[in-house]
């Protein structure tokens, strides 16, 4: 693939260039993951791919939700439902922060006129047990991308450690693009025969999950689903590693793990609904940290978390 | 003698630790040099967000060679304890020399440790000090252990002298010292090489990297106060931002931006906050009106726009960050200037957890507006508006502007009590109740916030000394200290007469008042000591009555303080302590208590008559001076007992033969003690 040069045009052409971009340093891009989640972080290609020893470097956009942050799409850059880019590569490479300013210059942004900083901000976790120490990336003063080293994840020591890189896709494209509202950013290239803005795809969807996460999502229901989440998850756990079917050694990793993901959004629904107090709020965060770190516990006796028979 | 130039090149390190770590750089390398032998004459340790430097100055070339004595076993001792010693002193029998001492021959052994190389010394400290670098957090990355702050990159090791420049042999985890570095991240990334400090500095500064970070911060201040003139105005001054932005970037570029008309009417300290909490800009104020008009940001490269992209860009940034501010403000607004006011907020408290065994925020407030309603008359304030003001004071902590920027508590409470039309001492209550929050801030004044202020702290402190949760050691979660100093500060500077142990009463129930006050003792003397009066002087003062009220406790303290530095007062406490001693020793020896009063009628000596003399003259005068509060009267008092009690000792022999005499004489000690304890107890006086 040849890098695209000049300004982008489009939402969706930053995008490709990033996937280009990382796909050109060596990244599996991968697809987003088919569950809801709060960040790109919760894709089981970060959180259960940075552990064990096993190396791996992928890229991927990942949908992620925060029910609280809706604002029925009138707010110019706060949404329920947004685009996170994500890279993680483990070992993280002697020269990620060179790699990194490679994607900026990759999507248009000219580090000759542009002020670019790395300003510490410590990562952690408190619903995945996990923790690191990197930056926030300022541009012009404007945060564009998280950058941390993984230390620790479901309370396991990260080694090797992962460089993770997080990109908030709109607001970054709309500072690329220009774009004061991100609704009027526009999704496709302004000149194709349909040209469509993020409002046109997001506008309505925003309005409609806003009401439903503040106002209507059954409260009863949601409890219920997390605690089933809940108890599928130590199910799965629970179960003898070796299959009785097969004869095989099969630990099941992910599928309790998404059980934890489950969990979590339950959790965030119900924390947009206001049905849950301060006191409450720490022991639920607890009880998702549990899930994780069980899923955690799991996955490093597993082949992909670095067990060899 | 060689120059040593060592830097620690990684990715960017917290603007908050730098400073701290060239400091402890410094330390742990010269620290490790000199306890291997290797003096210095000169020290100097740098940092940028990118590097760590230490420069040497003058070092020993070499260690000197250190001869060593030790005294073995004697001679035909058993084999196996010379060898042990042998073995110890790492040498060979032959090596060992036979000495006659008194107790026979003992061997002794000549150990000669020879001078080591600097370069052998600094890798070897050099390695120790990164693998324990006392980092607040630090990190591991990629597949190594080494921990740093973040990834470290390069180690620069050199020694310098006439004949040039070598590399420190070493090698830390793989990464091997050398003699280059490199530049700025963005103007000039390519790698230097470097023979001295000096080259380093300059090779540096021509890649824009300005080592120095006082000389960065005085640039950066030089140039934001001429941009700021040059537009008739002036920098609010902010040496932690300074501090701060000066550890953010390598080569300083400062740009002097435009807030937008439209936020300008919000208060300046939302501003300001809004401004350094997220984007590290300067406020630029007008000097005539008092409002902030345009920020300073300082970039970390020049371009070749002169920075006219960067600012654009961080404009926008403040434009939206300012949007949020302006939309908490206006609906802020609307909910003080509505039917129900700030009750509304008030009232979301009950929803908000104090702490768990303390109840909520909306259970504290009631006890804090009964407890003000108590304390008003004391301190003069009208009691119906110190409960006005005890109820909506911590109501801005349910509005949307200090959820954002819960720095802003308190300020804009007053602001909204004040658009909601309250009293001015209420709106300026909301504000002040917090205050004092340290040792040199603002007390407030006026009654109403005064009442709240207390009502506030006793709130808090007897709350948590009824659930047992005090101060330990260096630990104090919730403030309590502070609090205690606020309490202090508020009844000293506004010279209010109030019992504390009446007002523990009233305030949380079940904490014990006694050790509370002890609490308060401890903390006033600390914050007495630092204005000049000694922590004896105040305990001779605590253990009077009426301790529980500090006005009266620190005016006695200050009188006593005075006194006991004029010629007189220390002298006549010498007497007292004199008369104090003799006396507890006849008390103790003859089992009685002398406190009879003494008769004149037995005195025999000119100066035991003049002593009687000048008690009787002083009585009364002491107790009504006491009676009026007016210490330096009643020192002054005391004063004029000093020359006949020095004469009498010079004169007199307490012991007499005559114990009818030496009776009459021990109570006449007994009154000068009893005359000098209505002052302090100055048994409890050092030195």
């Amino acid at each position: 693939m040849t890098e695209s040069t000049g300004a982008p045009r489009s939402f969706q052409e930053i995008i490709l260039r990033l996937q280009s971009y990382w796909a050109s340093k060596g990244c599996a891009i991968l697809q987003p993951y088919d569950m809801e989640v709060g960040a790109g972080t919760f894709h089981p290609a970060t959180t259960l791919r940075a552990l064990g020893s096993k190396p791996w470097a992928a890229a991927y956009v990942q949908p992620s939700r925060r029910p609280t942050d809706g604002r029925y799409g009138e707010n110019p850059n706060r949404l329920q439902h947004y685009y996170q880019y994500q890279v993680l590569i483990k070992p993280s490479p002697p020269d990620l922060q060179e790699l990194y300013l490679g994607s900026l210059r990759a999507i248009g942004v000219d580090d000759t006129l542009h002020d670019i900083r790395f300003v510490e901000d410590d990562w952690e976790s408190p619903t995945l047990g996990a923790w690191g120490l990197g930056w926030e990336v300022w541009c012009d003063g404007m945060e564009v991308s998280q950058f941390t080293y993984f230390q620790q994840v479901g309370g396991h020591d990260c080694t090797p450690v992962s460089g993770e890189l997080t990109y908030g896709l709109e607001r970054l494209a709309m500072y690329i693009l220009g774009v004061d509202h991100v609704m009027d950013m526009p999704y496709n290239d302004p000149q194709s025969p349909q040209p469509l803005t993020y409002g046109d795809v997001f506008k309505q969807t925003e309005q409609e999950y806003a009401r439903w996460n503040f106002d209507v999502a059954n409260t009863d229901v949601l409890l219920r689903h997390f605690e089933e989440a809940e108890a599928e998850c130590a199910l799965i756990l629970s179960q003898e590693h070796m299959d009785p079917k097969t004869g095989k050694r099969i630990i099941m990793a992910h599928p309790a793990y998404d059980q934890c993901i489950k969990a979590s959004h339950i959790f965030n629904l119900l924390d947009a609904r206001g049905v849950i107090s301060v006191t409450e709020r720490q022991a639920y965060i607890g009880r998702v940290r549990a899930l994780a770190k069980q899923c955690a516990d799991a996955f490093v006796l597993t082949g992909a978390g670095g067990f060899e028979a | 003698m060689p120059d040593l130039l060592i830097e620690l090149f990684s990715e960017e390190i917290p603007a908050r630790m730098q400073a701290r770590a060239a400091e402890d750089l410094k330390k742990r390398i010269t620290d490790g040099l000199v306890e291997a032998g290797l003096t210095y004459a000169g020290a100097a340790a740098l940092s940028t967000p990118r590097r760590l430097t230490l420069a040497l100055e003058g070092l020993l070339a070499e260690s000197p060679t250190v001869r060593e004595e030790r005294k073995g076993p004697k001679v035909g001792a058993p084999d196996k304890a010379i060898e042990g010693f042998l073995r110890g002193a790492g040498l060979t029998r032959d090596q060992l020399e036979e000495r006659d001492t008194p107790k026979g021959a003992v061997y002794f052994a000549l150990i000669e440790k020879p001078g080591r190389t600097a370069e052998a010394i600094i890798a070897e400290v050099l390695d120790a000090t990164v693998r324990n670098f006392p980092w607040p957090k630090s990190m591991r990355w990629g597949a190594g252990s080494l921990r740093w702050v973040r990834p470290l990159h390069s180690i620069l090791c050199i020694l310098s002298d006439e004949e040039g420049a070598r590399v420190v042999d070493l090698d830390i985890d793989g990464i091997a010292a050398g003699n280059t570095t490199r530049g700025h991240r963005f103007m000039a990334p390519d790698e230097i090489t470097v023979t001295s400090f000096d080259d380093y500095t300059t090779k540096l500064k021509r890649a824009h990297v300005v080592l120095d970070p006082a000389e960065r911060a005085d640039a950066i201040w030089q140039d934001a106060t001429n941009q700021a003139f040059a537009s008739g105005l002036e920098v609010v001054d902010d040496k932690g931002l300074l501090a701060e932005v000066a550890g953010l970037v390598e080569w300083p570029v400062v740009l002097l931006g435009s807030i937008d008309e439209e936020f300008l009417a919000l208060p300046p300290e939302v501003l300001q906050t809004s401004m350094k909490e997220h984007q590290k800009f300067f406020s630029v104020k007008n000097p005539k009106t008092g409002r902030i008009e345009k920020f300073v940001t300082v970039a970390n490269r020049e371009t070749a726009d002169n920075g006219a992209t960067i600012l654009a860009g961080n404009q926008k940034v403040l434009s939206a960050r300012l949007a949020d501010a302006k939309f908490f403000w206006e609906n802020d607004l609307r909910v003080a200037k509505s039917e129900t006011g700030m009750n509304v907020w008030a009232e979301k408290l009950s929803n908000v957890t104090f702490h768990n065994k303390l109840g909520t925020q909306a259970a504290r407030i009631d006890r804090i507006v009964a407890l003000a309603r108590e304390i008003a008359p004391v301190v003069g304030a009208d009691a119906d508006l110190a409960e006005q003001a005890a109820r909506v004071a911590k109501a801005d902590l349910s509005s949307e502007m200090v959820y954002e920027f819960p720095e802003l508590q308190g300020l804009m409470g007053r602001y909204y009590a004040e658009a909601a039309g309250l009293p001015q001492e209420v709106a300026n209550a909301c504000e002040a109740h917090y205050s004092p929050l340290g040792p040199s801030d603002d007390v407030p004044s006026e009654a109403v916030s005064v009442a709240v202020a207390l009502a506030d702290k006793i709130d808090t402190l007897t709350g948590f000394w009824a659930i047992d949760e005090k101060p330990t050691g260096s630990k104090d979660p919730y403030a309590l200290r502070r609090a205690a100093l606020g309490v202090i500060r508020l009844i000293l500077n506004n010279d209010l007469r109030l019992s504390l142990a009446e007002i523990f009463a009233k305030g949380y129930e079940g904490a014990e008042a006694a050790d509370l006050l002890s609490f308060f003792h401890d903390r006033l003397k600390v914050f007495l000591r630092d204005q000049g009066i000694r922590h004896d002087v105040i305990d001779a003062c605590i253990a009077m009555d009426g301790n529980d009220d500090l006005t009266l406790l620190v005016k006695r303290a200050r009188a006593l303080e005075d006194f006991l530095k004029t010629e007189d007062g220390g002298n006549l406490v010498q007497g007292f302590k004199r008369a104090n001693n003799i006396l507890s020793q006849a008390e103790e020896k003859d089992g009685v208590e002398y406190s009879y009063g003494a008769d004149r009628k037995f005195a025999e000596d000119p100066a035991e008559i003049a002593l009687f003399e000048a008690l009787a003259a002083g009585e009364g005068a002491i107790s009504s001076a006491i009676e009026a509060e007016d210490f330096a009267a009643a020192m002054g008092g005391l004063a004029a007992l000093r020359a006949p009690v020095d004469a009498f000792f010079e004169a007199v022999q307490v012991n007499s033969d005559n114990q009818v005499v030496r009776r009459n004489r021990l109570n006449l000690l007994s009154d000068i003690r009893k005359r000098c304890g209505q002052v302090a107890d100055l048994t409890l006086l050092e030195g």
